[in-house]
């Protein structure tokens, strides 16, 4: 295969950036997306340019370093990471746009890097149950009902990859908090901190300058993990519960 | 909880859906007076006078009405102004445009900016028509509702923009609704497809309802 | 060269000296009671260093933080959750005896020791054993979202190797689950400001003052930026060297430079031959290929593995009837079959391909066959149970595995050498230890599935934070190391030296190339088979291509920025030097152990053959120089409970 490619280049955060295009050939079907950029960075590397700069660590889809917009779509054509699409969804002759995420709560670091940071502090802010080393009752104390256990486990699914942000016309990042509070929330363990939880969670995603929820459904379309867009449903509800409940004490 | 409610985004996405359900409940009476044109002149004015002695004798005269007025005044100003920090907020954390331009995404949320502008323009130009009367076209006559609608769907410019808001109530309503039940947390995926039909029977409802007014009124079914 | 570097010589023996004598049950209680305490009011005063936020560093990092220690952690990704332990799919084992199946601490430990083909110490295994029912309570608390059943209990399933069923899981990714626990619990620490996190921070090497570790030399990855920082003990939790062999299934980022520059300061490296080949995993596609992808080892408990019969037959999976199938593992392992332990199923998988009945691009490749268990248990289990890992196959391959058999091939996985430690975790250096993969401690030649998580989690939750103390107490550092001491100095220098050099060279090769190149010597001599022969020309080579490397590595841009190709670089510098150690501990051990098969030392019938009276020992490696032959010292290993066998899974 043989590919144009439209790639934003930018030196560090305070750069200006621009679209480059650069020519790739004999691209198999068979290779990953990042595969593809590796090709392109070697013959960069041979040619005295700066390679692409790109995020990518564990390339088996989990563990959410990975990070273009392709074709203006947040990891690509498919429902997956970056680093799972191939290039048979590709056709000979494409050209194909690679962008960085795009939010102001996610500067970019370089090229297609950008710093998702604001993602640890909004887990840092609550996304967590207090339960220090050594104080946890045995496992079996507090059995969880299964479709709850299930529950949370698909709203833990969550990699923190952000393409939810990128894909958001308004970079929310809602369906990111929301996928944490659902899943620490419907655990009997969560329950301590479901209020302040989701409260401070929330305070600290607005902090970030994050936009806010307009149901438009581009982050659950985005998802590679699948986390539904009713999960902020949960949220919201959530926050309203804990919002009469701590106007209350 | 005020301050929490008014300092969040979630917070203020609520005020935004309490908001609209109110009017969107009162949009529906609305409507359901407005078909009574079309049972004569008469039935029409007396609903008209009606709302006006509305509660009486335990509320004095016009009182019922200037509540309802107040608290629709207070849903569209904070309605307004929440649409509006929001989506300054929105626009603020998306400073750069992607290059490759993607339409479906910002199709709902265009649809209820542009919309809320439309409809808070035409609020004003109604109630300038057909309350104060200040913009009628002809005389207006307080106390006499009837002639007053005939008048206005009497210019082409009248049915043109009652038509336009309409139709733009139409979709508003039709993400708005759905969108509030998101935000106050009643959605769910079980009754997810419930809420989107109830949606559109009500924006269906509502358009038809009020448009069937200047379309009653050019084709002479209302005279 | 090579006759030097291979002339090593034997020091001194190493020996534990932390781990407690008396009944094996019993040494971890002693050595807790015995370990000197810091006064909690204390411990905010003490510095702890920690590199790597995976399971074992992540654990550590926030269970210290919990303790009121002052802790600053290090990872080289963007956000601390990325660690590669995210990866890990299939489970973490706990001897819990909630099937009532005959499980118990013992059996855990003896299943471990088994396993590690004897070549583990048994206290560590045994310590390791006690404490995995404290992590599975552990993790519950933190909200891991475990897979239960519909009574609302954890559910277990069985794994490669046991005849229990002692894996708790989380569909197809508990290593995700179970660091985001970690993530979670660093997390809430990383707010109260009992850590201080530098993430997209590499460990470029330690800083030794007065013969301890004291503190690390690190580069921002964004700004280029190298700088120096320092504690009263420095921790190690950088995961594995698998990528030494360029495709693994470790993350491409994963790399060997904060172990191996500790090990160029002093450290000892043990066993850094015994390597892990996971044998299910998506057989390469083609040159292009950057790393290698693993399907679960729970895939072996409902799937069934085989080859044609016939050599070189070409016919689609489905058209080869029946009787023309060798369900090989079954047939040559009947009591355990599918399940046999990695190394012995992934040398299977290896010696039918070796005969010409691999399938596949290239014939480098089994079938791994769920047509019987749809047949079963019906599509809809099957897809509850491995839905994730069938989509992730048909994606990478483009091939419907509920249609046709998956195609399945070993790769390199995961390394059970690394520093070598005692019961306390500490390395040879005082002051710094490892845990994690980055340590040898506890799975010998040869780590049972499950058991990594387990390991991971029990050293950084548990046993890391209550050595630690011993240490800190008795070394109460009231004098600072700052950045003007002469050792900071030189050392710091030397770091900003070796990147200058890489950038200086501007020759006519990538990175990736050398890589690449190394990688393929080291699978081809020192992978699933290792001869005398071929290690001994693997030596030969690699000290050619590391003269290459710095003849023609280009390396473009600046020092200054963020440079992936720059530390791209800097790993190899650091593969091309272990990859030379790992095939001399590999030429001296001249027998056959888990995942360490020496041609020379096998059974008539094939099977790998240990020679406990000259090799049951652990090998500790001592650095002298770059291509110079290092110093041997053993750790001679006793075995007072589980007596060795030649293991049999037949």
């Amino acid at each position: 295969m043989k590919l144009t490619l439209r790639v934003w280049r930018q030196r560090n955060a305070d750069a200006d950036g621009a679209m480059s295009t650069y020519e790739v050939d004999d691209i198999s079907p068979d290779m990953s997306f990042l595969e593809m950029l590796d090709t392109l960075n070697e013959e960069l590397i041979l040619g005295g340019e700066d390679p692409v700069a790109f995020d990518h660590d564990c390339r088996e889809g989990i563990c959410g370093a990975c990070s273009l917009v392709i074709n203006g779509d947040a990891h690509g054509p498919e429902r997956t990471t970056t680093c799972q699409l191939h290039m048979r969804s590709f056709k000979d002759g494409d050209t194909i746009d690679i962008e960085p995420w795009r939010a102001s709560a996610f500067p970019v670091v370089k090229d297609l890097v950008v710093d998702r940071s604001a993602f640890d502090r909004i887990i840092q802010a609550g996304g967590y149950i207090t339960a220090p080393t050594g104080a946890a009752p045995e496992a079996h104390a507090t059995p969880v009902p299964k479709p709850d256990a299930d529950f949370a486990f698909e709203h833990a699914e969550c990699i923190g990859c952000g393409a939810c942000v990128a894909a958001c016309p308004n970079g929310a990042a809602m369906l990111f908090t929301s996928a944490k509070i659902n899943h620490l929330n419907v655990l009997p363990q969560g329950a301590p901190e479901r209020e302040t939880r989701v409260l401070d969670m929330v305070a600290q995603m607005d902090e970030e300058g994050f936009g806010g929820c307009t149901l438009t459904g581009e982050c659950a379309t985005a998802c590679p993990k699948g986390i539904p867009l009713v999960s902020i449903t949960g949220m919201n509800k959530e926050w309203l519960r804990a919002t009469r409940k701590s106007g209350k004490r | 909880m005020t301050r929490t409610m008014w300092d969040s985004s979630v917070g203020k996405k609520t005020v935004m859906a309490v908001s609209g359900l109110i009017m969107l409940a009162y949009l529906v009476v609305h409507m359901l007076g407005n078909l009574k044109i079309f049972f004569g002149s008469d039935e029409f004015n007396e609903y008209a006078h009606a709302l006006r002695t509305l509660g009486e004798p335990f509320l004095h005269y016009e009182w019922a009405l200037w509540i309802i007025r107040v608290v629709l005044v207070a849903a569209v100003v904070a309605h307004a102004v929440s649409a509006y920090q929001l989506s300054r907020r929105d626009i603020k954390a998306r400073p750069t445009k992607y290059v490759h331009k993607k339409p479906r995404a910002s199709y709902a949320t265009r649809t209820m900016r542009w919309g809320g502008i439309i409809l808070g323009l035409f609020i004003v130009w109604h109630i300038l028509d057909l309350t104060t009367g200040t913009v009628h076209p002809g005389g207006f006559e307080a106390g006499h509702p009837y002639q007053n609608v005939i008048d206005t769907f009497s210019t082409w410019y009248g049915n043109v923009v009652y038509i336009v808001a309409v139709l733009a109530l139409g979709l508003h309503i039709r993400h708005g609704f759905w969108s509030a039940a998101q935000t106050l947390g009643v959605g769910s995926r079980t009754r997810d497809r419930a809420f989107k039909t109830i949606a559109n029977v009500l924006a269906l409802v509502l358009t038809v309802g009020f448009v069937s007014v200047p379309v009653g009124v050019m084709t002479g079914v209302v005279s | 060269m090579t006759a030097e570097y291979a002339d090593y010589a034997t020091g001194e023996p190493v020996a534990d000296t932390k781990a407690p004598s008396g009944p094996v049950n019993e040494r971890w209680d002693t050595r807790r009671f015995e370990a000197k305490l810091v006064n909690p009011a204390n411990r905010r005063k003490h510095t702890v260093i920690v590199v790597g936020t995976g399971l074992a560093g992540g654990s550590a990092g926030a269970t210290l933080a919990e303790q009121g220690y002052h802790v600053v952690q290090f990872c080289y990704q963007d956000s601390p959750r990325r660690a590669h332990s995210i990866a890990a799919q299939g489970g973490i084992n706990a001897a819990k005896n909630y099937r009532n199946d005959g499980d118990s601490i013992h059996r855990l430990f003896y299943d471990t020791v088994k396993g590690g083909d004897f070549r583990a110490r048994e206290s560590n295994v045994h310590r390791l054993a006690q404490i995995s029912v404290e992590i599975i309570d552990q993790c519950v608390a933190q909200g891991v979202p475990f897979a239960r059943e519909y009574g609302g209990l954890l559910d277990t399933r069985s794994f490669g190797g046991v005849q229990v069923s002692r894996t708790f899981y989380a569909r197809g990714q508990t290593g995700q689950q179970l660091l985001l626990g970690a993530y979670q619990a660093l997390s809430r620490q990383i707010a109260v400001g009992n850590i201080e996190m530098h993430p997209r921070t590499e460990m470029l090497d330690l800083i030794v003052v007065d013969g301890r570790a004291r503190g690390i030399v690190a580069r921002d990855l964004i700004t280029g930026r190298i700088d120096t920082y320092f504690a009263d003990a420095v921790v190690l939790a950088s995961g594995g060297y698998g990528n030494v062999f360029y495709l693994s299934t470790n993350a491409m980022n994963s790399n060997a430079t904060a172990i191996w520059r500790a090990h160029r300061r002093g450290a000892y490296f043990a066993n850094p031959c015994f390597t892990q080949i996971h044998p299910t995993c998506i057989p390469r596609t083609g040159e292009h290929q950057s790393k290698l992808t693993l399907m679960s080892e729970s895939l072996r408990n409902d799937g069934r593995i085989w080859v044609p019969k016939a050599k070189g037959d070409q016919r689609p999976a489905n058209e080869i009837p029946e009787d023309e199938r060798d369900y090989y593992l079954e047939r040559i392992y009947p009591s355990f079959g599918n399940l046999v332990p990695r190394d012995i199923a992934s040398r299977a998988a290896k010696n039918v391909c070796d005969e010409g009945r691999g399938v596949g691009p290239g014939g480098q490749g089994v079938y791994l066959d769920f047509a019987d268990a749809i047949k079963r248990m019906g599509r809809k289990a099957v897809e509850a149970k491995y839905g994730n890992l069938f989509d992730m196959y048909q994606r990478i391959t483009d091939e419907d595995p509920y249609e046709v058999p998956m195609r399945i091939y070993p790769a390199v996985h995961y390394t059970m050498g690394g520093l070598w430690v005692d019961y306390d975790l500490q390395t040879t250096i005082p002051g710094l230890f490892a845990i994690g993969e980055a340590n040898f401690s506890d799975h010998g030649a040869n780590r049972l599935g499950a058991s990594a998580l387990m390991q991971g989690l029990a050293d950084g939750y548990f046993v890391l934070p209550s050595t630690i103390n011993d240490y800190l107490a008795r070394n109460p550092h009231h004098e600072k190391v700052t950045a003007e001491h002469p050792v900071v100095q030189e050392v710091l220098a030397e770091t900003e030296d070796r990147l200058s050099l890489l950038l200086a060279v501007d020759g006519d090769r990538t990175p990736d190339s050398f890589h690449r190149e190394l990688g393929e010597l080291m699978w081809e001599f020192c992978g699933m088979a290792r001869t005398e022969t071929g290690l001994r020309k693997a030596l030969e080579r690699i000290p050619q291509i590391r003269e290459e490397f710095w003849r023609r590595i280009k390396v473009p841009g600046t020092g200054e920025e963020f440079n992936q190709s720059l530390e791209k670089a800097n790993r190899v510098v650091d593969y091309l030097e272990l990859a030379e150690l790992m095939c001399l501990d590999a030429l001296h051990r001249g027998e056959s152990c888990g995942g360490h098969f020496r041609e020379e030392s096998q059974t008539p019938d094939g099977e790998a053959e240990r020679r406990d009276e000259e090799f049951s020992y652990a090998a500790a490696w001592e650095f002298t120089e770059t291509g110079q032959a290092p110093v041997l010292h053993k750790e001679d290993l006793v075995f007072e409970y589980v007596h060795p066998t030649q293991r049999s899974y037949a």
